[in-house]
């Protein structure tokens, strides 16, 4: 059944390696879908819990301490694209999507709203 | 709670060294201080006096930190003088008729300029020289005039005739005794200075005493020298030494000096117990200080004993001095006359070449006691110290003053002892250096700022520099300069990389000299150099992953993630037609719409999937990109100008136009901001910006390093009087240097602070071409202006760059915007204003 739960938001075309993309989610949530140069994908909220703007898809990609990690574009915190963890602030971790290609269509694992 | 009531009258150059002195010792909140100040602004900079003569800026000159009395709950009376002091009472009334109470009592009045008794030193256009209200006048007197004179030719006397010189009088210098700076320097020394003063225009008469002042015939004045000798004159300023302002001290029955100044002893206590005196209105060992580093010295000693340390004492402090008159260097040190029994004197003069100086050696040969120097006090630093420290000398006493063959014995900081005071102003030894650079301090201006070590006269500030490095040496230290963990180099490093090796990608930088994916700090920053080697556009494949969203969208994220748009204005000059484009698009998106301090208008509230429609209505009225967003040219600001103003004295629009439109798109380490003015009168603001032109009789006037913001500086004069041509090439060369040498994110104002060898040697470079590089940066700059392009217009005509532009891959629009009408525009809601909005939805 978790099938049914994957939708798709774009082609892997339409996202520039080594930038992110929004994307809109039901019930007003926003993902940040990210290419990196070595052609992974990453989504997670694109809400920056700092400035409250929506803005995480349009932020720089980079590594820190080995870890993978956009920037805010707004107050330059990092998150790690892997388990949203904020790297500045412990208690600050953004949900993080599951994101697969499938005949050229980038799907991402949505749950139900609660 | 034993709250002792601190009361200090006088807030100048001491006072408020004392202020601190104490603040930094009450942890406890102590002390309730209150200061009386009878000037109507608080503490300024007295020794940098003349600077007001150029720019004006009383503010400048402030040495009240912001926020100061309010962190430390003190109260600042200004314009208020204190009339009488009981102390039976222990009161202070003030000419507003308030009875102050207090526990401890603080003189530190000053002095006052003392006015020879002559005949007619009251009459109007007769001045002194303390204050920025005696500027003021002086500035004011000076309309009109033709012809100004100073009474006296001590260190004073000579920067006030500077200031006359620089208000463009014919400035005559009359001095009683028979030489000028008669303390500091010998006949020699004396000789020699008056030599270099007449060369630059200013007529010296030694050996001269007034004694009367009349009505003139030809001017204002005439003053009467005895022998039918007469000089005319439109304005005269006396500056003839200084006296103790002891009025109140004497008043309430203090101990004084037979010839003024309220005796202290080495606690800095007066006769009472109860009241200190410290700086030029004390007399410590029967002596008046005159100078501000002993002034400081006896400020930290009275707010230490206040506080209790029993210990601290003030022991009379090192006269010596250094400092430039007129252009002319002049330093004296220790005993500068030989007064020492069987003190020695050799000495070096090469008339030609306008230099003396002067060793005075102890009678055994080997120990320095002072010294005199005038035309070249480059060595003060070092002879400074062997003197002080009261080292034997490292060679031959005609070695320290002769120009040997080979290079002078260079004293190394290594040489100093612990001991070795290094900044007499602020009383820092070099074991107090080494402490801070222990405790972390890596950086002279963080060595500055924690030890105030070179803040005050600056003299002190190569040795500062070669103490840091030394040390730093000595404990191993390689100050790490890298970017970030992907790159072991500097931003001039990478630059420098980039231009060798002809790279063009950051993968190619990051695959040869990096390692890892890079980061938000590494990617912009090569994003920048790469922009300005190659000038490419920063959204092409290959350098679009680098930006930094304002570049990515070429426009300025705000706090809601939308961003505000600005057309470039070169020289704020606007059509009627153009602006009205502007307020249609603005109205047509709603865009909130304010005035840039740059002269031009900022239209704020544009989502990014708006911004090419906005774009390509302002295109095609004419408009271009501004760089608002970008680390780069910003504006050339400009005032109108001889095209209209009455004043204007060059086309300042016409030239600012230039220089915009020369250097629009050029990206740098940091943004660069210009301003050309039409006259001296600087309507443009022009020494506030990193690149500052203002207009002469002759041409231009350029200003370099200038700053707002933050920490403001003001530009340095750069060079003066240049034609179109060689502003323009000199404009190139330093911008390219800049681009070259600065670190990342360090506007001008920093990397000047941070250049070795300072405004002298960025002098060098770009006008004298000395390292040889004026052809390859002349060329840089040339491949800059022939590939600009206007990057919006590139991007409307490119679908593949104008896809970027929305917020979602898979939708239109962005519905959580929320915003709030206020004076008629609207803004972002804050947060607390969001919630009851969507509630509602």
């Amino acid at each position: 059944m978790m099938n049914e739960q994957w939708r798709a938001v774009c082609r892997l075309d339409d996202i520039e390696p080594e930038t992110g993309v929004g994307v809109r989610l039901p019930d007003h949530r926003q993902a940040a879908l990210f290419r990196t140069r070595d052609d992974r994908l990453f989504a997670l909220d694109n809400h920056d819990p700092f400035s409250h703007a929506n803005v995480l898809a349009r932020g720089l990609l980079g590594s820190l301490q080995g870890r993978r990690v956009v920037a805010s574009p707004i107050y330059k915190q990092h998150f790690c694209l892997d388990t949203g963890q904020c790297l500045e602030d412990e208690g600050v971790r953004l949900s993080v999507y599951p994101v697969r290609v499938s005949q050229g269509q980038v799907e991402l694992l949505v749950e139900p709203s609660p | 709670m034993n709250e002792q009531k601190v009361l200090l009258i006088g807030h100048g150059m001491v006072g408020q060294r004392f202020l601190e002195a104490l603040t930094a010792r009450d942890t406890g909140r102590r002390y309730r201080i209150t200061v009386l100040g009878e000037e109507p602004r608080p503490a300024y900079d007295r020794v940098g006096l003349t600077r007001y003569f150029a720019d004006r800026d009383a503010a400048a000159l402030s040495l009240l930190p912001d926020g100061f009395l309010e962190e430390h709950g003190i109260e600042l009376k200004l314009g208020t003088r204190a009339e009488h002091i009981d102390r039976q009472a222990r009161t202070v009334r003030t000419d507003s008729g308030e009875t102050l109470h207090y526990d401890k009592l603080v003189l530190a009045t000053g002095s006052y300029p003392f006015v020879p008794p002559i005949d007619g030193n009251d009459r109007d256009h007769c001045f002194v020289y303390r204050t920025i209200e005696d500027l003021d006048a002086i500035i004011a007197g000076g309309e009109g005039a033709r012809v100004g004179a100073v009474v006296g030719g001590g260190l004073l006397g000579l920067e006030a005739a500077k200031a006359l010189h620089d208000l463009g009088l014919e400035t005559h210098v009359v001095e009683f005794a028979p030489r000028l700076m008669a303390v500091q320097v010998d006949d020699a020394g004396g000789g020699l200075l008056r030599d270099k003063i007449q060369d630059l225009g200013v007529t010296v008469h030694t050996g001269t005493g007034t004694r009367a002042i009349v009505d003139g015939q030809d001017h204002r004045h005439r003053m009467d020298f005895g022998d039918d000798r007469h000089l005319e004159t439109d304005l005269i300023v006396f500056s003839a030494g200084i006296r103790p302002q002891d009025t109140l001290a004497r008043e309430c029955g203090l101990s004084l000096g037979e010839r003024g100044g309220v005796m202290i002893d080495d606690h800095c206590l007066t006769s009472d117990p109860d009241i200190y005196a410290i700086g030029e209105v004390a007399l410590w060992d029967n002596r008046v200080f005159g100078l501000v580093a002993p002034g400081y010295q006896m400020a930290e000693a009275a707010a230490a004993h206040l506080d209790g340390d029993r210990e601290a004492a003030f022991r009379g402090a090192d006269m010596s001095t250094k400092l430039k008159l007129m252009g002319v260097d002049v330093a004296s040190i220790g005993d500068a006359h030989g007064a020492t029994p069987g003190a020695r004197s050799t000495v070096f003069m090469d008339q030609a070449a306008g230099v003396y100086k002067k060793a005075v050696v102890s009678e055994c040969g080997k120990k320095l006691l002072g010294a005199v120097l005038v035309g070249d006090a480059a060595d003060y630093g070092t002879l400074l110290q062997l003197c002080l420290n009261d080292m034997d000398l490292p060679g031959d006493a005609a070695a320290l003053v002769a120009p040997a063959a080979g290079e002078a014995p260079a004293l190394g900081a290594d040489a100093l002892p612990d001991t070795a005071q290094i900044c007499s102003c602020n009383n820092v030894s070099k074991g107090d250096l080494c402490a801070a650079i222990d405790a972390g301090c890596h950086s002279v201006g963080e060595l500055k700022a924690e030890t105030r070590a070179s803040a005050t006269c600056g003299g002190c500030a190569a040795l500062v520099k070669q103490v840091l490095d030394t040390e730093l040496e000595k404990r191993g230290v390689a100050v790490n300069n890298h970017v970030c963990e992907h790159f072991a180099h500097s931003r001039q490093e990478l630059y420098h990389l980039v231009r060798v090796d002809g790279i063009r990608t950051f993968e190619e930088l990051l695959a040869r000299h990096g390692s890892g994916h890079g980061c938000d700090v590494c990617k912009p920053t090569v994003a920048s150099i790469l922009a300005s080697c190659w000038n490419e556009h920063v959204l092409d494949p290959a350098l679009a992953g680098l930006q930094d969203t304002n570049d990515y969208f070429m426009a300025n994220m705000q706090r809601d993630g939308t961003y505000s748009v600005v057309p470039r204005v070169p020289g704020g000059e606007i059509t009627p037609d153009k602006l009205i484009v502007i307020g249609e698009v603005a109205r047509k998106y709603d865009l909130y719409t304010k005035i840039t301090g740059g002269q031009r208008v900022d239209l704020f509230g544009a989502r990014v999937d708006q911004l090419p429609a906005i774009w390509r209505e302002l295109i095609d009225a004419g408009f271009e990109s501004g760089h608002a967003y970008g680390k780069a040219m910003r504006t050339v600001k400009s005032c109108v100008g001889s095209t209209w103003c009455r004043y204007g004295v060059q086309d300042s629009v016409a030239m600012s136009i230039r220089l915009e439109e020369r250097y629009r798109g050029l990206r740098g380490p940091h943004k660069i901001k210009m301003a050309v003015s039409g006259c001296t009168r600087e309507c443009a603001e022009a020494q506030s910006k990193d690149v500052g032109v203002i207009a002469t009789e002759k041409g231009w006037n350029l200003y370099v390093c200038g700053n707002g913001g933050m920490r403001p500086r003001h530009a340095e004069l750069f060079a003066a009087d240049l034609d179109d041509d060689q502003l323009i090439r000199a404009i190139d060369r330093f911008l390219m240097f800049y681009i070259r040498t600065a670190d990342r994110l360090q506007r001008t104002a920093a990397w000047r602070e941070n250049l070795e060898g300072g405004l002298d040697y960025l002098k060098a470079v770009i006008l004298e071409d000395s390292l040889g590089l004026g052809e390859e940066l002349d060329a840089q700059m040339a491949h800059i202006v022939e590939t600009y392009q206007c990057e919006w217009r590139a991007t409307l005509a490119d679908p593949e760059k104008l896809k970027r532009f929305r917020h979602f891959v898979n939708d239109e629009g962005d519905d959580d915007l929320v915003y709030v009408r206020e004076r008629e525009q609207r803004r972002p809601a804050y947060p607390h204003e969001r919630i009851p909005v969507l509630e509602d939805a």
